[in-house]
């Protein structure tokens, strides 16, 4: 299998005043490329942990996350930075747009920081495949929510990622813009052949996954 | 008081925190700057008034060309004031071998009343100060005059037509320094043996002085009562006469350092402001967790305030202690600067200084602060229920209120604290506007950035408002300190330099007649420049076409003109005028002219005295009428250095007067020597150094800009304390955004690179800025003041770009430097 990611025994604990939190425990799966997936499961079952530390912005307790062949553990800060940067998208909730960058701005912002040679020309084509090629100079503020949507995502693919990480996509839009943005990532996933991870409470969404990663008080469920 | 413990407690957690640290460090560098201006001014304002007292003798001293009249002392008894007569003029005294002109000064056994004589009772004995005058009989000479007579203690000495004894060698007298020419050789005599000396004749020019000392109040009643029926020859001085020349310069730094003082205050009271927010942004969420748990309005209010209150306790107490040590340094270094001893600094500046700290932060952090008390319960359930902020109205009217009362209390009246308020209010405005055009342009220049660089420009754009505030804060500081720094140094140099190389170095002043054309002969001889000798005789306006005039003429003139109605002054006479002389109405009289006597005036004095041409004008000159009519008004350049004459005489017109003569001549460094070679052929001439003097006036205007520079690095302190708190402002912005950035792959080395940008950027502005202002100002001074041509100063562009971006990069820097420490995911949660 050609394996995009691995994790394995992956634990999280958090240390309070007098106990400790187990959020994660002895969780392990690996996702082959181009292979999407569903992070599913009940408030508070560690999603979103689970998401953070594949991703590398956090630190596991225990175990390990291979991304393309990388162990996270055996890189500092700013190396996982440095492999986000080139392998790694990432699209949230919230959507996380710059506020004080334009939309192509927001967009140029990964290729820029990657030493990319022409990140307006890359820019400006995917901002035009997710149809907002007459919005490049509008600020965030000036865009509706699934149009902000719809620049997270070309953000997050305009690198080309092996892999995009997805936190609640369509958390914070409507039905019908949610479905309009699934379609999109769907269809970004299927053209570049991106290994696809997304975090979801809607059953819908993650029934188009081709697997659901089941979460429950930190555990995976088989 | 379990309300306000728990706000103690609140406060110390806060402090802990580092939540309130920057408002505490605002509040403390506006105290700090207000309360040591303060406190250097009350010190060096009692100081003045301690040895303008001394200078004086006395309290008061009523001054006068004829005996002081027997009434004047009863009315001081019955006010139960003290007094003291003195009476002094010029006259020879002798000895058998040598003859002297001395100034004698003859006291009674109560002078001075304030102060001390310093005398010797023989070469090496102890130094003793000593109140009260010579015993009858008895006389003091001044080391000068001992060496002239010739003459040991013990021994007799001729004073008119008493022997006395000289008892004892004068060193020092209270009140030498109000008469800086006064150069001739001294004798202090007995009051008592005034009349037996035959000295007092008809004619004579003597001078009579009563000082009286005691209660204030006493004091300005019988100088008020002594006022209102002055006659003529007489003059009330009062301790405000006293060393006007540092008066005024006090008078000067006074309102500079104020001024410093205010423009920091502002600053720092913007920090405050924007810190205030800030701490009632982070308090929201506990605020409404209190409501929930039952607290009401009232409580959540007291707490607030009183956490504000503990905080404007340390605040204004760290600002009043650092104050009072700047001050202590600072005041010994004055000390010997003005020559006078200063007391100790007043309680009255540090209580000011308590209340400037409580009124800023009632202005500019009560509002933000009070607003928490608004706080919805519901807010623990959803965080976006809207929170009651204050309106902008509110906060911006309790804050420009706040500083108007400050600045009407501090100014003194309303007026002034309107006009200071309005400059620096507009001058914010032009540096806010100037900032908004580069601004504009910086957007532009970003398309042609990328990453980092980009970013960090586009933050800069995003807080348009806060940006523009961090800019005119920053500037405002840097601009008061580029400007003073161009006074201070290119301006004074360049003003030396535009005087001509041969100017006037040394007066030799006291020549007598028969000496003039062997002083002139002496100078050819050393190779000197022919010096031109002006003679010199004293005057006192008597009439003014036929109308007798006095000092009560000229009231309605103001002060200036009534003392030069009263006074005595110099006129000189010459044949023709030089080139610092320019003709401005009239015409000179011609060469050869030995007609009626016409008079040359210059132009400010004719002014301040009423006179225009055509006008004829009666002196008295010792006792003689001297009549002419005015038939030129001149303008004279008296920063040539040469001597000049607000009166001058045609040729003849002072003949038969007797009269000395002044000149001014240019010695090289080379032939300094040649000056003690003529003090040794001429001993009573007397040489006034005045490369010396304009050395001592450098060093003076260098020692007080450097103490007003001192108090404009509080206010550079607080525009770096305004930008700190803006940033700090947008923290949780930055750290959010930071987090993005790090999601999608930016290093630490760019994100620092990002930030560097931002204040980079932001620092030239506020540089350019405050260059491009300051630049303006200095043309400004150079032309209308200094009168010299207009030049673009680009060191002070220099100095502005490179000091504002190194500046603002610091400080910037340091205030995020968190943002780039916190994982990604930490900063992300956090949120």
């Amino acid at each position: 299998m050609n394996t995009a990611i691995r994790v394995t025994k992956l634990g999280k604990r958090v240390r309070l005043p007098e106990s400790e939190l187990r959020i994660l425990e002895d969780v392990s799966f690996a996702l082959a490329r181009g292979e999407t997936a569903a992070i599913v499961g009940a408030s508070g079952s560690g999603k979103s942990t689970l998401l953070s530390l594949m991703a590398g912005l956090d630190i596991p307790s225990e175990g390990g996350v291979e991304i393309l062949g990388t162990a996270l553990n055996a890189l500092d800060e700013d190396g996982r930075a440095k492999l986000r940067g080139a392998s790694v998208g990432f699209v949230f909730q919230n959507f996380q747009l710059l506020p004080a960058l334009t939309a192509l701005e927001n967009v140029m912002l990964p290729l820029e920081l990657s030493g990319h040679a022409d990140p307006e020309a890359a820019a400006r084509g995917i901002l035009g495949k997710v149809g907002l090629a007459d919005r490049l100079q509008h600020y965030p503020r000036q865009l509706s929510g699934g149009e902000q949507q719809r620049v997270a995502i070309a953000r997050a693919f305009v690198v080309d990622p092996a892999v995009l990480f997805a936190d609640e996509p369509t958390g914070n839009l409507d039905t019908d813009t949610g479905r309009a943005i699934a379609d999109l990532l769907f269809d970004l996933n299927a053209t570049r052949g991106t290994t696809l991870v997304l975090v979801t409470h809607d059953e819908r969404l993650a029934a188009r996954c081709q697997r659901q990663l089941r979460l429950s008080a930190g555990r995976l469920l088989s | 008081m379990r309300w306000l413990r728990l706000a103690w407690r609140q406060t110390q957690r806060d402090l802990a925190a580092g939540e309130i640290r920057l408002m505490l460090m605002a509040l403390m560098l506006a105290v700090m700057a207000v309360t040591a201006v303060g406190m250097i001014t009350d010190r060096a304002e009692t100081g003045l008034q301690q040895e303008a007292n001394r200078l004086l003798g006395g309290d008061a001293a009523l001054r006068a060309d004829t005996p002081i009249p027997a009434d004047v002392p009863a009315q001081a008894e019955a006010l139960g004031l003290r007094h003291a007569q003195t009476a002094s003029f010029p006259s020879m005294v002798q000895t058998g071998a040598a003859v002297a002109l001395a100034d004698i000064r003859a006291v009674d056994a109560r002078f001075p009343l304030r102060g001390e004589f310093d005398v010797q009772d023989g070469a090496g004995a102890a130094v003793r100060k000593v109140q009260g005058g010579p015993a009858a009989g008895t006389l003091w000479l001044s080391a000068d005059a001992a060496r002239k007579l010739g003459v040991r203690i013990g021994e007799p000495v001729g004073v008119g037509n008493l022997q006395l004894r000289y008892a004892a060698t004068l060193l020092r007298e209270p009140d030498a320094a109000l008469d800086y020419f006064n150069v001739a050789p001294k004798v202090l005599i007995a009051y008592a043996d005034l009349d037996a000396s035959g000295l007092v004749q008809n004619g004579s020019r003597i001078q009579y002085r009563m000082v009286v000392a005691g209660d204030a109040p006493a004091v300005k009643r019988f100088s008020a009562g002594l006022r209102a029926k002055l006659s003529r020859g007489q003059r009330l001085e009062s301790a405000d006469d006293a060393r006007p020349e540092i008066r005024s310069a006090l008078e000067r730094a006074d309102r500079f350092l104020s001024l410093a003082a205010l423009v920091s205050l502002i600053l720092a009271a913007v920090a405050i402001g924007l810190a205030a927010r800030r701490h009632s942004a982070r308090h929201l969420d506990a605020s409404a967790v209190m409501r929930c748990l039952g607290a009401s309005q009232g409580s959540i209010a007291f707490l607030q305030l009183g956490e504000l209150f503990f905080l404007g306790l340390v605040g204004s107490g760290l600002g009043v202690a650092f104050a009072w040590l700047l001050q202590w340094g600072v005041g010994a270094w004055l000390s010997q600067a003005m020559g006078v001893a200063l007391p100790a600094a007043g309680w009255q500046p540090a209580l000011a200084g308590f209340a400037v700290g409580f009124t800023v932060l009632t202005a500019f952090a009560v509002p933000p602060v009070l607003a928490l008390r608004k706080v919805p319960a519901l807010r623990v359930l959803r965080r976006d229920v809207p929170v009651n902020e204050p309106s902008a109205w509110t906060v911006g009217l309790l804050g420009v209120g706040g500083l108007a009362a400050l600045l009407w209390w501090k100014a003194g009246s309303a007026t002034l604290g309107a006009i200071i308020l309005g400059g620096i209010a507009g001058t914010t405005l032009v540096l806010a506007g100037v900032a908004w055009l580069l601004l504009r342009w910086l957007k532009n220049a970003r398309q042609g950035l990328h990453g980092p660089w980009r970013y960090g420009l586009a933050n800069l754009s995003r807080h348009q408002g806060m940006t523009l505030t961090q800019v005119s804060a920053l500037g405002l500081g840097l601009m008061a300190l580029l400007l003073l720094l161009f006074v201070r140094t290119d301006l004074l140099s360049r003003w030396q330099q535009t005087l001509p190389a041969d100017a006037p170095n040394r007066f030799v002043i006291n020549v007598q007649p028969e000496q003039v054309a062997g002083v002139s002969a002496f100078a050819k001889a050393q190779g000197l420049n022919a010096p031109a000798l002006f003679p010199m005789v004293r005057a006192r306006l008597q009439a003014v076409n036929g109308k007798p005039v006095s000092g009560a003429d000229y009231v309605q003139a103001g002060e200036r003109a009534k003392r030069l109605a009263e006074r005595e002054f110099n006129l000189s006479s010459t044949a023709a005028f030089g080139s610092d002389n320019k003709l401005i109405a009239g015409k000179y009289w011609p060469a050869g002219h030995t007609g009626a006597p016409e008079l040359s005036v210059e132009e400010g004095f004719a002014d301040t005295l009423g006179w225009k041409i055509g006008d004829r004008v009666r002196f008295d000159v010792a006792g003689t009428p001297l009549e002419a009519r005015i038939t030129s008004l001149r303008q004279v350049e008296w920063e040539s250095f040469k001597p000049n004459f607000f009166v001058v005489v045609s040729p003849g017109g002072i003949q038969g007067f007797s009269a000395s003569y002044i000149s001014a001549l240019h010695v090289p460094e080379a032939k300094q020597a040649a000056m003690d070679a003529l003090v040794r052929d001429f001993p009573n001439l007397s040489v006034i150094d005045i490369d010396a003097v304009l050395a001592q006036v450098r060093s003076t205007v260098g020692q007080v800009s450097r103490v007003v520079e001192s108090v404009f690095y509080f206010s550079l302190l607080a525009g770096l304390l305004v930008l700190v708190a803006a940033v700090q402002a947008s923290q949780d912005e930055r750290l959010q955004e930071a987090g993005v950035m790090r999601v999608l792959g930016a290093s630490k080395r760019q994100l620092r690179l990002a930030q560097a940008t931002e204040f980079g950027a932001l620092g030239l502005l506020a540089g350019t800025v405050a260059a491009l202002a300051a630049s303006t100002i200095a043309g400004l001074i150079t032309v209308q003041v200094f009168d010299l041509p207009w030049r673009f100063e680009t060191s002070l562009l220099l100095y502005g770009i490179i000091g504002g971006t190194l500046l603002a990069l610091a400080a910037g820097l340091w205030a995020t430097r968190k943002v780039t420490q916190a994982p990604p995911n930490e900063t992300l949660r956090t949120l």
